[in-house]
Protein backbone atom coordinates (compact mmCIF):
# COMPACT_ATOMS: atom_id res chain seq x y z
CA UNK A 1 0.00 0.00 0.00
CA UNK A 2 2.80 2.42 0.91
CA UNK A 3 4.69 1.44 -2.24
CA UNK A 4 1.64 2.33 -4.22
CA UNK A 5 1.35 5.87 -2.84
CA UNK A 6 5.07 6.41 -3.40
CA UNK A 7 4.89 5.50 -7.06
CA UNK A 8 1.87 7.73 -7.35
CA UNK A 9 3.76 10.70 -5.92
CA UNK A 10 6.55 10.32 -8.48
CA UNK A 11 4.21 11.05 -11.33
CA UNK A 12 2.93 14.41 -10.04
CA UNK A 13 4.57 17.68 -11.02
CA UNK A 14 6.19 20.10 -8.58
CA UNK A 15 3.12 22.35 -8.56
CA UNK A 16 0.82 19.44 -7.83
CA UNK A 17 3.09 18.32 -5.03
CA UNK A 18 3.05 21.81 -3.55
CA UNK A 19 -0.72 21.81 -3.72
CA UNK A 20 -0.88 18.40 -2.05
CA UNK A 21 1.31 19.56 0.84
CA UNK A 22 -0.76 22.72 1.23
CA UNK A 23 -4.03 20.78 1.17
CA UNK A 24 -2.68 18.35 3.73
CA UNK A 25 -1.60 21.16 6.07
CA UNK A 26 -5.05 22.74 5.87
CA UNK A 27 -6.86 19.44 6.45
CA UNK A 28 -8.44 19.50 9.91
CA UNK A 29 -6.64 17.06 12.24
CA UNK A 30 -8.60 14.00 13.28
CA UNK A 31 -10.12 14.74 16.68
CA UNK A 32 -8.45 11.69 18.21
CA UNK A 33 -8.98 12.71 21.81
CA UNK A 34 -12.65 13.50 21.32
CA UNK A 35 -13.18 10.23 19.41
CA UNK A 36 -11.52 8.23 22.18
CA UNK A 37 -13.62 9.94 24.82
CA UNK A 38 -16.80 9.15 22.89
CA UNK A 39 -15.68 5.56 22.26
CA UNK A 40 -15.06 5.12 25.98
CA UNK A 41 -18.47 6.53 26.98
CA UNK A 42 -20.45 4.52 24.42
CA UNK A 43 -18.46 1.29 24.87
CA UNK A 44 -18.61 1.60 28.62
CA UNK A 45 -22.37 2.18 28.52
CA UNK A 46 -22.94 -0.95 26.41
CA UNK A 47 -20.78 -3.00 28.78
CA UNK A 48 -22.72 -1.56 31.73
CA UNK A 49 -25.92 -2.77 30.11
CA UNK A 50 -24.27 -6.15 29.48
CA UNK A 51 -23.22 -6.43 33.12
CA UNK A 52 -26.76 -5.56 34.26
CA UNK A 53 -28.21 -8.25 31.96
CA UNK A 54 -25.69 -10.82 33.22
CA UNK A 55 -26.61 -10.03 36.82
CA UNK A 56 -30.30 -10.28 35.94
CA UNK A 57 -29.89 -13.70 34.28
CA UNK A 58 -27.87 -14.93 37.25
CA UNK A 59 -30.29 -13.67 39.89
CA UNK A 60 -33.68 -14.38 38.35
CA UNK A 61 -33.15 -17.11 35.74
CA UNK A 62 -30.69 -19.41 37.50
CA UNK A 63 -27.76 -19.02 35.12
CA UNK A 64 -24.24 -19.39 36.50
CA UNK A 65 -21.48 -16.84 36.00
CA UNK A 66 -20.13 -18.91 33.10
CA UNK A 67 -23.42 -19.55 31.30
CA UNK A 68 -24.97 -16.09 31.77
CA UNK A 69 -22.87 -14.79 28.86
CA UNK A 70 -24.97 -16.60 26.22
CA UNK A 71 -28.41 -15.08 26.94
CA UNK A 72 -26.74 -11.70 27.54
CA UNK A 73 -25.15 -11.72 24.10
CA UNK A 74 -28.43 -12.89 22.53
CA UNK A 75 -30.38 -10.03 24.16
CA UNK A 76 -27.75 -7.46 23.15
CA UNK A 77 -27.89 -8.74 19.57
CA UNK A 78 -31.68 -8.55 19.57
CA UNK A 79 -31.56 -4.95 20.84
CA UNK A 80 -28.94 -4.09 18.23
CA UNK A 81 -31.04 -5.62 15.44
CA UNK A 82 -34.10 -3.61 16.55
CA UNK A 83 -32.14 -0.35 16.78
CA UNK A 84 -30.52 -1.02 13.41
CA UNK A 85 -33.91 -1.66 11.77
CA UNK A 86 -35.13 1.65 13.13
CA UNK A 87 -32.01 3.41 11.84
CA UNK A 88 -31.03 4.47 15.36
CA UNK A 89 -27.87 2.38 15.68
CA UNK A 90 -26.21 3.98 12.66
CA UNK A 91 -26.85 7.45 14.09
CA UNK A 92 -25.34 6.27 17.37
CA UNK A 93 -22.36 4.85 15.47
CA UNK A 94 -21.64 8.21 13.85
CA UNK A 95 -21.24 9.70 17.29
CA UNK A 96 -19.60 6.78 19.07
CA UNK A 97 -17.16 5.42 16.46
CA UNK A 98 -15.42 2.34 17.83
CA UNK A 99 -17.54 2.60 21.00
CA UNK A 100 -20.47 1.08 19.13
CA UNK A 101 -18.44 -1.03 16.69
CA UNK A 102 -16.23 -3.02 19.07
CA UNK A 103 -18.97 -4.46 21.36
CA UNK A 104 -20.89 -7.49 20.11
CA UNK A 105 -23.77 -5.13 19.23
CA UNK A 106 -21.55 -3.70 16.48
CA UNK A 107 -21.13 -7.20 15.05
CA UNK A 108 -24.92 -7.59 15.00
CA UNK A 109 -25.25 -4.13 13.47
CA UNK A 110 -22.95 -5.08 10.59
CA UNK A 111 -24.98 -8.26 9.95
CA UNK A 112 -28.30 -6.51 10.18
CA UNK A 113 -27.48 -3.41 8.15
CA UNK A 114 -26.03 -5.56 5.34
CA UNK A 115 -29.13 -7.77 5.43
CA UNK A 116 -31.46 -4.75 5.12
CA UNK A 117 -29.36 -2.81 2.64
CA UNK A 118 -29.18 -5.66 0.13
CA UNK A 119 -32.84 -6.59 0.46
CA UNK A 120 -33.62 -4.82 -2.83
CA UNK A 121 -31.53 -7.45 -4.65
CA UNK A 122 -33.87 -10.14 -3.30
CA UNK A 123 -34.02 -12.23 -0.15
CA UNK A 124 -31.76 -15.03 -1.42
CA UNK A 125 -29.15 -13.23 -3.50
CA UNK A 126 -29.33 -9.96 -1.59
CA UNK A 127 -30.05 -10.58 2.09
CA UNK A 128 -28.80 -14.16 2.22
CA UNK A 129 -25.73 -13.61 0.10
CA UNK A 130 -24.57 -10.34 1.62
CA UNK A 131 -25.39 -10.68 5.31
CA UNK A 132 -21.77 -11.55 6.15
CA UNK A 133 -20.27 -9.04 3.75
CA UNK A 134 -18.93 -6.89 6.60
CA UNK A 135 -18.89 -9.41 9.46
CA UNK A 136 -17.34 -12.20 7.39
CA UNK A 137 -13.74 -11.11 7.95
CA UNK A 138 -14.23 -11.26 11.72
CA UNK A 139 -15.56 -14.83 11.50
CA UNK A 140 -12.91 -16.01 9.03
CA UNK A 141 -9.95 -14.61 10.94
CA UNK A 142 -11.42 -15.59 14.32
CA UNK A 143 -11.96 -19.16 13.13
CA UNK A 144 -8.52 -19.51 11.54
CA UNK A 145 -6.86 -18.08 14.66
CA UNK A 146 -8.89 -20.35 16.96
CA UNK A 147 -8.03 -23.34 14.77
CA UNK A 148 -4.33 -22.48 14.97
CA UNK A 149 -4.55 -22.13 18.77
CA UNK A 150 -6.41 -25.45 18.97
CA UNK A 151 -3.76 -27.19 16.83
CA UNK A 152 -0.97 -25.79 19.02
CA UNK A 153 -2.78 -27.08 22.10
CA UNK A 154 -3.16 -30.48 20.47
CA UNK A 155 0.50 -30.66 19.41
CA UNK A 156 1.99 -29.62 22.73
CA UNK A 157 -0.74 -31.44 24.66
CA UNK A 158 -2.10 -28.71 26.92
CA UNK A 159 -5.11 -29.83 28.90
CA UNK A 160 -7.18 -26.77 29.61
CA UNK B 1 -21.15 -2.52 42.52
CA UNK B 2 -17.44 -2.70 41.71
CA UNK B 3 -18.37 -5.23 39.00
CA UNK B 4 -20.15 -2.46 37.13
CA UNK B 5 -17.26 -0.02 37.55
CA UNK B 6 -14.74 -2.51 36.14
CA UNK B 7 -17.08 -3.56 33.34
CA UNK B 8 -17.40 0.07 32.21
CA UNK B 9 -13.69 0.89 32.58
CA UNK B 10 -12.37 -2.24 30.84
CA UNK B 11 -15.09 -2.35 28.17
CA UNK B 12 -14.57 1.36 27.48
CA UNK B 13 -10.80 0.90 27.35
CA UNK B 14 -11.06 -1.86 24.72
CA UNK B 15 -13.24 0.46 22.61
CA UNK B 16 -10.62 3.22 22.98
CA UNK B 17 -7.96 0.79 21.75
CA UNK B 18 -10.17 0.07 18.73
CA UNK B 19 -10.66 3.79 18.12
CA UNK B 20 -6.91 4.42 18.30
CA UNK B 21 -6.26 1.60 15.81
CA UNK B 22 -8.63 3.33 13.38
CA UNK B 23 -7.59 6.95 14.02
CA UNK B 24 -3.87 6.69 14.68
CA UNK B 25 -3.15 3.36 13.00
CA UNK B 26 -5.37 4.35 10.01
CA UNK B 27 -6.87 0.85 9.86
CA UNK B 28 -10.29 0.12 8.38
CA UNK B 29 -13.00 -1.01 10.84
CA UNK B 30 -12.82 -4.52 9.33
CA UNK B 31 -9.07 -4.74 9.97
CA UNK B 32 -9.54 -3.40 13.50
CA UNK B 33 -12.26 -5.92 14.39
CA UNK B 34 -10.32 -8.83 12.86
CA UNK B 35 -7.20 -7.93 14.85
CA UNK B 36 -9.23 -7.66 18.07
CA UNK B 37 -10.83 -11.08 17.50
CA UNK B 38 -7.46 -12.69 16.79
CA UNK B 39 -6.07 -11.00 19.92
CA UNK B 40 -8.89 -12.50 21.99
CA UNK B 41 -8.21 -15.95 20.52
CA UNK B 42 -4.48 -15.73 21.22
CA UNK B 43 -5.01 -14.49 24.79
CA UNK B 44 -7.26 -17.48 25.43
CA UNK B 45 -4.60 -19.81 24.04
CA UNK B 46 -2.08 -18.82 26.71
CA UNK B 47 -2.83 -20.27 30.13
CA UNK B 48 -1.22 -20.35 33.52
CA UNK B 49 -2.14 -22.89 36.20
CA UNK B 50 -4.97 -24.24 34.07
CA UNK B 51 -6.77 -20.92 33.61
CA UNK B 52 -6.35 -18.96 30.38
CA UNK B 53 -5.43 -15.28 30.41
CA UNK B 54 -8.77 -14.31 28.90
CA UNK B 55 -10.69 -16.29 31.54
CA UNK B 56 -8.85 -14.41 34.27
CA UNK B 57 -9.69 -11.24 32.43
CA UNK B 58 -13.42 -12.19 32.42
CA UNK B 59 -13.32 -13.02 36.15
CA UNK B 60 -11.98 -9.55 36.75
CA UNK B 61 -13.92 -7.41 34.24
CA UNK B 62 -17.18 -9.35 33.76
CA UNK B 63 -19.20 -7.91 30.89
CA UNK B 64 -16.29 -5.54 30.19
CA UNK B 65 -14.51 -8.59 28.79
CA UNK B 66 -17.47 -10.61 27.44
CA UNK B 67 -19.28 -7.85 25.51
CA UNK B 68 -16.42 -6.57 23.27
CA UNK B 69 -15.71 -8.55 20.10
CA UNK B 70 -12.46 -9.93 21.61
CA UNK B 71 -14.62 -12.39 23.56
CA UNK B 72 -15.74 -13.87 20.23
CA UNK B 73 -12.17 -15.08 19.63
CA UNK B 74 -12.08 -16.30 23.20
CA UNK B 75 -15.29 -18.30 22.77
CA UNK B 76 -14.07 -19.86 19.50
CA UNK B 77 -10.90 -21.14 21.20
CA UNK B 78 -12.86 -22.30 24.26
CA UNK B 79 -15.15 -24.47 22.16
CA UNK B 80 -12.22 -25.90 20.22
CA UNK B 81 -10.12 -26.78 23.28
CA UNK B 82 -13.10 -28.23 25.17
CA UNK B 83 -13.95 -30.66 22.36
CA UNK B 84 -10.24 -31.33 21.82
CA UNK B 85 -10.02 -32.74 25.32
CA UNK B 86 -13.10 -34.89 24.90
CA UNK B 87 -12.71 -36.13 21.33
CA UNK B 88 -9.10 -35.61 20.29
CA UNK B 89 -8.00 -33.67 17.19
CA UNK B 90 -11.38 -33.93 15.42
CA UNK B 91 -12.79 -31.99 18.39
CA UNK B 92 -11.12 -28.83 17.08
CA UNK B 93 -13.36 -29.02 14.02
CA UNK B 94 -16.44 -29.96 16.03
CA UNK B 95 -16.05 -27.45 18.83
CA UNK B 96 -15.03 -24.10 17.34
CA UNK B 97 -18.59 -22.81 16.95
CA UNK B 98 -20.02 -24.61 19.97
CA UNK B 99 -20.07 -21.60 22.31
CA UNK B 100 -20.42 -18.83 19.74
CA UNK B 101 -23.43 -20.62 18.27
CA UNK B 102 -25.80 -18.60 20.46
CA UNK B 103 -24.37 -15.29 19.24
CA UNK B 104 -24.11 -16.22 15.57
CA UNK B 105 -27.56 -17.82 15.46
CA UNK B 106 -29.13 -14.83 17.20
CA UNK B 107 -27.33 -12.52 14.78
CA UNK B 108 -28.46 -14.38 11.66
CA UNK B 109 -32.08 -14.95 12.77
CA UNK B 110 -32.69 -11.43 14.09
CA UNK B 111 -30.98 -9.86 11.07
CA UNK B 112 -33.08 -11.94 8.70
CA UNK B 113 -36.28 -10.96 10.50
CA UNK B 114 -35.19 -7.31 10.43
CA UNK B 115 -34.60 -7.55 6.69
CA UNK B 116 -38.13 -8.95 6.25
CA UNK B 117 -39.68 -6.08 8.19
CA UNK B 118 -37.46 -3.04 7.66
CA UNK B 119 -37.20 -1.10 4.45
CA UNK B 120 -33.78 -0.33 2.95
CA UNK B 121 -32.86 3.34 3.26
CA UNK B 122 -32.06 5.37 0.21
Amino acid sequence: MREFTKSKQKKVTAVQLEYQTLAKSLEPPRPVLRNCYRAFIAGGAICFLGEALMKMFQTYFGFTEQTAGNPTVAVLILLSAILTSLGVYDKLAQWAGAGSAVPVTGFANSLCSAAIEHKREGLVLGTGGNMFKLAGSVIVFGTVAAFAVGMIHWIIGIKG
Amino acid sequence: MMDFVWAVIIGGAICVIGQLMMDVGKLTPAHTMSILVVAGAVLDGISFNGTSLYDRFIDFAGAGATVPITSFGNALVHGATKELQENGWIGIFMGIFEITSAGITAGIVFSFLSALIARPRA
